[in-house]
């Protein structure tokens, strides 16, 4: 890893995971001149780092690897590209510029980049933030505490944890229980059905392990360590399970504190900054990539995101993008649906990187059509049956871009 | 210069404590809360040489370890009582002593808000009540001078008053101040040494616990949620009865606390002070307490709804929470008696001295209690105050204040949504007060108290702290 930080470069990008990794190679590849790279973490690589288990790489090298060896392939490839990667380096603020704050084992400093890539990624939600009643033991870990501890440490938090949630990282965190011989006593998923597609879905069957949907985790108790949790199913009624930890998982947030505390304009609904579709935030000098974006998308997709980052800076530092600001705004209307970006399109805003596709998700489960209007004028619709975190798209070549006002994204719902 | 942490004075602690030292104390506190440790540094500064008896395996394991440490000005406490001399009595020693100590303070005062026409009504007794109390520069607002204040407030705020007194402190580092000081000047501290039971002979006590007989001139029972227990348990009778009081908390993540600049009190109602919103000195935002009666003593537990209405309570006050992520949720308990004011007493021909039923004003009034405590006391044996005692310094966490992520030699960001340093949780592991819990580590440094509860530091935590807790902080680490 690098050391001493620069003072100026010519792109930063914040977050060596999947999407800042990919990124940098690419800029690398299409002529950038200093391009590094900052994580906090002591090691690069992000998430996939401690998700000891495929599918990765199947998208970016055609093969499928385990997460730690998937990781390790997209550092050396931003390596061997020339980018420079500095760990223990915690950017503590953002400014116009633009310029960034870093703390270092050193201190703290400032750099100023030509542009800088936001690529911080998500994490999981907490119990605190579900208000998840009961007393606060030792033994409650999101799922990437527990692949920290045991992929990373060798530690065995505890042995029959409940596992609250169905997503696929919850498949993530059974995979990582069976390989430290946890054994969760049961699985529950407030959702009527599995979040996570089959056939992930199919793995607790295989291990033995009762999944119970339509369920909450209500309470948890125990003094030093957890001692038991108590349930609220279907009917309505509580019932409590022993249990010596719990494994709160899923309902990713984007890691976008740093930018919630900044100048650049975050999307209420995403949770990340808001876009258009260069990924270019508010302030033109500032791209966003991966999960940063939207909860939660593969590593491989944020990848894809990484590199086509990449080549939107690439035209932005030759002054080759289109102006920012103008076009159209993209809004995502009602309950149902949870959000949809980018959230501007610019006129002439393809090649060079450009995403061709809006990504939007729901909140619950929905069938219906949906419809995307604009000035009252259906524009575009399609047919949708979707869960929660399933991923939908609409392409950008069926809307008017280089048209001004609003697009206006609704689910006309079928009577079920 | 670098925020520098207390020098460690001992080797890294595998046991609570050191062995149960020989020879006869001045003074016995019983009980290391925000009281006990005022206490303490007290009658060691003033002297008497001091045990504290600790029953839990951490220091602020009961009351203390939940309030919303807010240094009172007493301008709503009942007049002419105890309390409202402890509270200003604490209020100006804190600000004597809080730089010397290197303890935080944001000077954020407090608007004291009517929503409803009653409410408006209650105003103008309150602030006469102030006045009364000698808080004399509150300052009478109408609607659009609240707004004016603090714009993110919902327009449907009626009128109010400011408290420019009332400030922000952080609960646990003044303690911790306390109780080091004392250390550091000759106290011993016992931790997991509950007192089970004792004698008076007429000219001494001693003490039963786990760990060996303790014997004292003097005892102290400031057992917080416990004094009526310990009371029974010593002399045979309590004069109040506990029945905690219940306050949970909804803590919003930093991104809120630009939403607010004071204090926002409700007007009190009899039982409590109602739902306060205001900043941490760590940078969040804090919606609570809720006032709930219990028999419990141990447990506090957190109740989803109780945590939803909370919620859009603060929402109701400050629309803007809407939109913010929330950090942290947890309860504490409230000593709270059938009495109104606090139960302090001295038990003639016993040399016993009863601090109970301090509720939600005693991290505040500790050190105003501490001084009258310390007048009961006087006269029990010819003290002789150290001549230079030395002042720990404390590790700055205020969100303002400059911390130790800015500085050289840090050791790294461990804990990335507070920014805990390597060399941090070093230092609380270290030292006459080492941590000896996680939650004891966490109130010391704020590790893993930010928005990922975990998410990303628990495993570097976990390697760093192997070893080194009383209770390990993961169950086993046999390997996988």
């Amino acid at each position: 890893m690098a050391h001493e930080l620069p003072a100026e470069c010519d792109v930063a990008i914040i977050g060596a995971g999947p999407a800042g990794l990919a990124a940098a190679a690419e800029l690398r590849e299409c002529g950038a001149g200093r391009v590094i790279v900052l994580d906090r973490e002591p090691e690069a690589g992000g998430i996939p780092r401690h998700c000891n288990h495929p599918p990765y790489g199947l998208r970016e090298f055609r093969r499928l690897m385990r997460g730690p060896a998937y990781a390790a392939r997209l550092v050396q490839a931003a390596w061997d590209s020339g980018a420079l990667i500095y760990t223990g380096a915690t950017v503590t603020a953002l400014h116009s510029g633009p310029r960034l704050t870093v703390s270092t084992a050193a201190g703290v400093q400032n750099i100023v980049a030509g542009r800088v890539l936001l690529a911080t990624g998500v994490r999981e939600s907490s119990r605190a933030e579900r208000l998840i009643g009961g007393t606060k033991p030792g033994g409650v870990l999101s799922t990437g505490a527990l692949q920290g501890l045991v992929h990373l440490r060798g530690m065995r938090p505890f042995q029959r944890p409940l596992l609250l949630g169905s997503e696929l990282v919850a498949f993530s965190a059974l995979l990582t229980c069976r390989k430290a011989a946890i054994r969760p006593v049961a699985m529950v998923e407030p959702c009527v059905r599995t979040v996570a597609r089959w056939p992930a879905a199919l793995l607790p069957r295989m291990l033995g392990i009762p999944l119970h949907l339509n369920t909450d985790l209500v309470a948890i108790h125990g003094e030093d360590r957890v001692r038991e949790v108590v349930l609220r199913g279907p009917d309505g009624k509580d019932r409590s399970l022993q249990a010596d930890g719990v494994i709160v998982s899923g309902r990713f947030v984007p890691e976008a504190t740093l930018l919630r505390m900044g100048h650049l304009e975050v999307d209420p609904r995403s949770g990340g900054p808001v876009v258009d579709q260069f990924g270019r935030c508010s302030d033109p000098a500032y791209f966003a990539a991966g999960n940063l974006l939207r909860p939660v998308e593969t590593a491989g997709w944020s990848w894809e995101e990484g590199c086509r980052a990449g080549r939107a800076i690439t035209a932005s530092l030759r002054g080759a993008l289109p102006p920012p600001g103008g076009g159209l705004q993209v809004l995502a209307e009602g309950a149902a649906l949870k959000y949809v970006l980018p959230q501007r399109l610019v006129p002439r805003g393809c090649g060079a990187g450009a995403a061709d596709i809006l990504q939007l998700r729901v909140t619950r489960p929905v069938a219906g059509r949906l419809v995307v209007t604009r000035a009252g004028a259906e524009i575009w619709s399609g047919q949708i049956r979707a869960l929660p975190e399933r991923r939908l798209t609409v392409p950008i070549a069926a809307l008017p871009v280089g048209e001004t006002g609003t697009l206006t994204l609704r689910l006309e719902e079928r009577a079920p | 210069m670098p925020p520098r942490a207390s020098p460690p004075a001992s080797a890294p602690n595998s046991t609570p404590d050191s062995t149960l030292p020989e020879g006869r104390f001045d003074v016995a506190v019983i009980g290391a809360g925000i009281v006990g440790c005022a206490l303490a540094r007290r009658l060691t500064l003033d002297g008497a040489r001091v045990v504290v008896l600790e029953k839990a395996a951490e220091v602020l394991d009961g009351a203390s370890k939940g309030n919303s440490g807010i240094l009172h000005t007493g301008f709503d406490a009942p007049e002419g009582s105890l309390e409202l001399d402890c509270i200003k009595a604490g209020h100006a020693e804190y600000h004597e002593i809080r730089e010397r100590l290197n303890l935080p303070l944001m000077r954020s005062a407090a608007l004291v808000l009517a929503w409803t026409d009653a409410e408006a009504a209650a105003l103008p007794g309150l602030i006469a009540q102030a006045q009364a109390n000698g808080v004399t520069d509150v300052q009478a607002l109408d609607a659009a001078e609240v707004l004016a204040l603090e714009p993110g407030l919902a327009p449907s705020v009626q009128a109010g008053f400011r408290v420019p007194g009332e400030a922000i402190i952080d609960p646990w580092s003044a303690a911790h101040a306390y109780l080091l000081q004392a250390l550091e000047n000759g106290a011993v501290l016992l931790r997991g040494c509950e007192v089970t039971g004792g004698s008076y002979d007429g000219a001494g006590w001693r003490l039963e616990t786990p760990r060996g007989a303790v014997t004292a001139g003097l005892v102290i029972n400031a057992a917080g949620n416990y004094g009526d227990i310990v009371d029974q348990r010593l002399i045979g009778r309590t004069d109040f009865t506990l029945r905690p009081r219940k306050g949970q908390f909804v803590v919003y993540d930093k991104p809120a606390a630009a939403l607010v600049g004071h204090i926002l009190l409700p007007v009190p109602t009899k039982t409590t002070k109602g739902v306060v919103v205001c900043r941490t000195i760590w940078g969040n935002l804090l919606v609570g307490p809720t006032a709930e009666d219990q028999d419990e003593r141990a447990t506090a537990t957190l109740v989803p709804a109780a945590l939803a209405a909370l919620k859009a309570r603060g929402e109701a006050i400050l629309p803007g929470l809407a939109a913010q992520q929330v950090s942290a949720v947890y309860a504490g308990l409230r000593p709270a008696t059938q009495f109104k004011d606090y139960q302090i007493r001295r038990h003639e021909g016993q040399a016993y001295i009863t601090v109970g039923g301090i509720r939600s004003t005693g991290l505040t009034a500790a050190l105003g209690i501490a001084r009258h405590v310390a007048g009961l006391a006087a006269g029990e044996a010819p003290w002789q105050p150290p001549a230079d005692p030395l002042w720990p310094q404390m590790p700055m966490l205020a969100e303002d204040g400059l911390r130790d992520w800015q500085c050289a030699g840090n050791g790294g960001i461990v804990c990335h949504c507070e920014k805990v340093t390597r060399r941090e949780v070093e230092a609380a592991l270290t030292g006459p007060l080492a941590a000896q819990t996680l939650a004891g580590l966490k109130r010391r440094t704020r590790v893993t108290m930010g928005r990922c509860q975990g998410f990303y530091c628990t495993a570097e935590l976990a390697e760093v702290t192997r070893g080194r807790l009383a209770q390990p902080m993961v169950g086993q680490d046999d390997g996988a």
